[in-house]
């Protein structure tokens, strides 16, 4: 079974992220990046997956500027097989990102597609299911638990109550919730390994896809901040000032 | 203009964020709503209930019964042609299926929406909620999820509209429900609370979350929640978790207790009217966004609390 991972380079999590003064969007220059946390989950699935024997051949895809390769090169590290980076300047947008994924998965006869549930720079949520639905295949998303057998992924999602658990009829997409699993570092050995793995670079044109975004962002601004507010000194005076000043409590 | 809005429900009604949902549509123009499911006819009547809905269709068949993605958007892709923009509230199920309706009209979707400016520009919150990105879409229609701490529910009764009837489709043969573990529990859920009593990693254990911090919820009829480290250290489930990484929250009032802050934490209570904190560490970062601090051992605070409530 071939799997097919996408990863996204993004601002790094522990980065404080700064608008820019002319509001046009945050601070990237000099930042560190990093591959999306998500993604790096979804890699690891995909990897344990290999290891067990159900994966056969794990592809990592970035799509994005050159510099997109350093997060294929880290999913390489982990232990994927080979990448594809499809290079464009465009700002992509999961609809784009989802009909180059299309073209990939039909090029590449892709079964599974594992992905992270959002990416944390623009924290859309929507790729696996737009990546599903242009394919007509089932989708799992939110996933905390993945077994595959007979042709069929029985996945554990994390929805608003708890859990729920459906089966999917592969081929199947599926969306990494952090709960998945703890990705493992790449190992120094691994690191030196994955330079020697191949990386092809192609264009959304040579898919065939039109990557214009449909979004203008008009400004990006800082959210209202708060402020401080008092401290007191007990828990009578605390319960005092809910009740008479906030009057959130009766 | 006229727009559709897909509605959540429980046993007891339509879910309070769905009702946020109405409420981010009103500013749009007309509102309709969409009950898809299994012996759904009830909640349809109680759909028709919610103020500033004028029209309530409803798909009744077994396919819809768990909301699995396949069914609900070939649904909802059979019911757009009529409307300008289609809404969810951004729960697990609208998460889930907005994206895949989007994607199979050509149209990119706007998920978690914070504000609506004009039919085609709105506000969302963007790196955890650290940036607010005002953007405009071109797509014809738009397929949109709304941040329900940041629209104030429409009233559950008060709208008289009509219901109308729609085909169900058979069941995708693709996808198969098969179980539900859901956390079981009498207090409020915590996306629809008044009142929040979180636990942070200072709760040192899952047992001191059951022995002290539950009594003060109950006396406040609160939701209990808890940060992403009380979680990670196993004290309570992931449905508990407030933050970036679980639930977005705004009640009137927010109580943290032994949570010290992270970003992470803060991205998914910051919005909450008042908000206390009680913590050892005076120069925690949760008394930065604090109205009302506390310092000290919540050892000692918590059964204080609860005598004094």
């Amino acid at each position: 079974m071939k799997l097919l991972v996408p990863v996204k380079r993004v601002v790094d999590y522990n980065v404080k992220v700064r608008v820019k003064s002319d509001g046009s969007g945050v601070e990237t220059n000099g930042v560190k990046m990093s591959m999306n946390p998500f993604d790096e989950i979804a890699v690891e699935e995909a990897i344990r997956l290999k290891e067990k024997g159900i994966a056969t051949e794990i592809i990592a895809l970035s799509a994005g500027v050159a510099a997109c390769q350093e997060t294929i090169r880290t999913a390489l590290a982990m232990g994927a097989d080979r990448g594809i980076l499809v290079e464009t300047d465009v700002g992509l947008e999961p609809l784009a990102v989802a009909k180059i994924l299309k073209a990939v998965v039909e090029k590449e006869s892709i079964d599974l597609v594992i992905l992270g549930k959002q990416a944390i720079d623009d924290d859309m949520n929507a790729t696996g299911q737009m990546l599903a639905a242009l394919l007509g295949w089932p989708q799992a998303t939110f996933a905390s638990a993945i077994t595959i057998a007979d042709g069929t992924a029985t996945v554990t999602r994390e929805v608003d109550g708890g859990l729920e658990t459906i089966a999917l009829k592969l081929p199947a997409i599926i969306t990494a919730d952090l709960r998945l699993n703890e990705p493992r570092y790449a190992s120094l050995p691994n690191i030196m390994k994955a330079r020697k793995k191949t990386i092809d670079t192609i264009k959304p044109a040579d898919l065939g896809v039109d990557p214009a975004p449909r979004l203008t962002t008009i400004k990006v601004s800082e959210p209202p901040t708060r402020k401080a507010g008092i401290k007191v000194a007990d828990v009578a005076a605390l319960i005092d000032k809910l009740r008479n000043e906030a009057k959130v409590i009766s | 203009m006229t727009s559709l809005v897909l509605l959540d429900y429980d046993a007891t009604g339509i879910k309070q964020p769905s009702r946020s949902a109405v409420a981010a549509a009103a500013k749009l123009g007309e509102v309709h709503g969409l009950i898809a499911g299994e012996n759904v006819a009830a909640t349809g009547e109680a759909a028709a209930k919610i103020a500033g809905v004028t029209k309530v269709l409803v798909a009744d068949g077994p396919a819809y019964a768990h909301a699995l993605a396949e069914p609900l958007a070939a649904l909802i892709v059979s019911l757009a042609g009529d409307y300008s923009h289609v809404l969810a509230a951004a729960t697990a199920v609208g998460k889930n299926v907005m994206p895949r309706v989007a994607a199979l009209l050509d149209s990119q979707p706007i998920s978690d929406i914070s504000d609506v400016i004009d039919a085609d520009t709105f506000v969302r919150p963007i790196y955890a909620g650290n940036a607010l990105a005002t953007v405009k879409s071109s797509d014809a229609k738009k397929f949109i999820t709304v941040r329900a701490a940041s629209f104030d529910a429409v009233p559950a009764e008060g709208g008289s509209a009509s219901i109308e009837s729609v085909t169900a489709a058979p069941a995708d043969e693709k996808s198969k429900y098969i179980s539900s573990e859901l956390s079981k529990s009498e207090r409020p859920e915590l996306t629809a609370a008044k009142i929040i009593v979180s636990g942070g990693r200072g709760m040192q254990n899952g047992e001191n979350f059951t022995k002290l911090l539950d009594p003060v919820a109950d006396k406040l009829g609160a939701a209990v929640g808890a940060s992403r480290a009380a979680v990670d250290a196993g004290y309570v489930p992931n449905d508990y978790q407030v933050g970036q990484t679980g639930k977005i929250v705004a009640p009137e009032l927010y109580i943290a207790i032994g949570i010290s802050g992270a970003i992470q934490h803060l991205a998914g209570m910051k919005d909450s009217k008042v908000i206390v904190a009680i913590n050892k560490d005076e120069d925690a970062p949760i008394f930065q966004v604090a109205d009302y601090g506390l310092v000290g051992d919540l050892f000692a605070i918590l059964p204080e609390l609860d005598k004094a409530l």
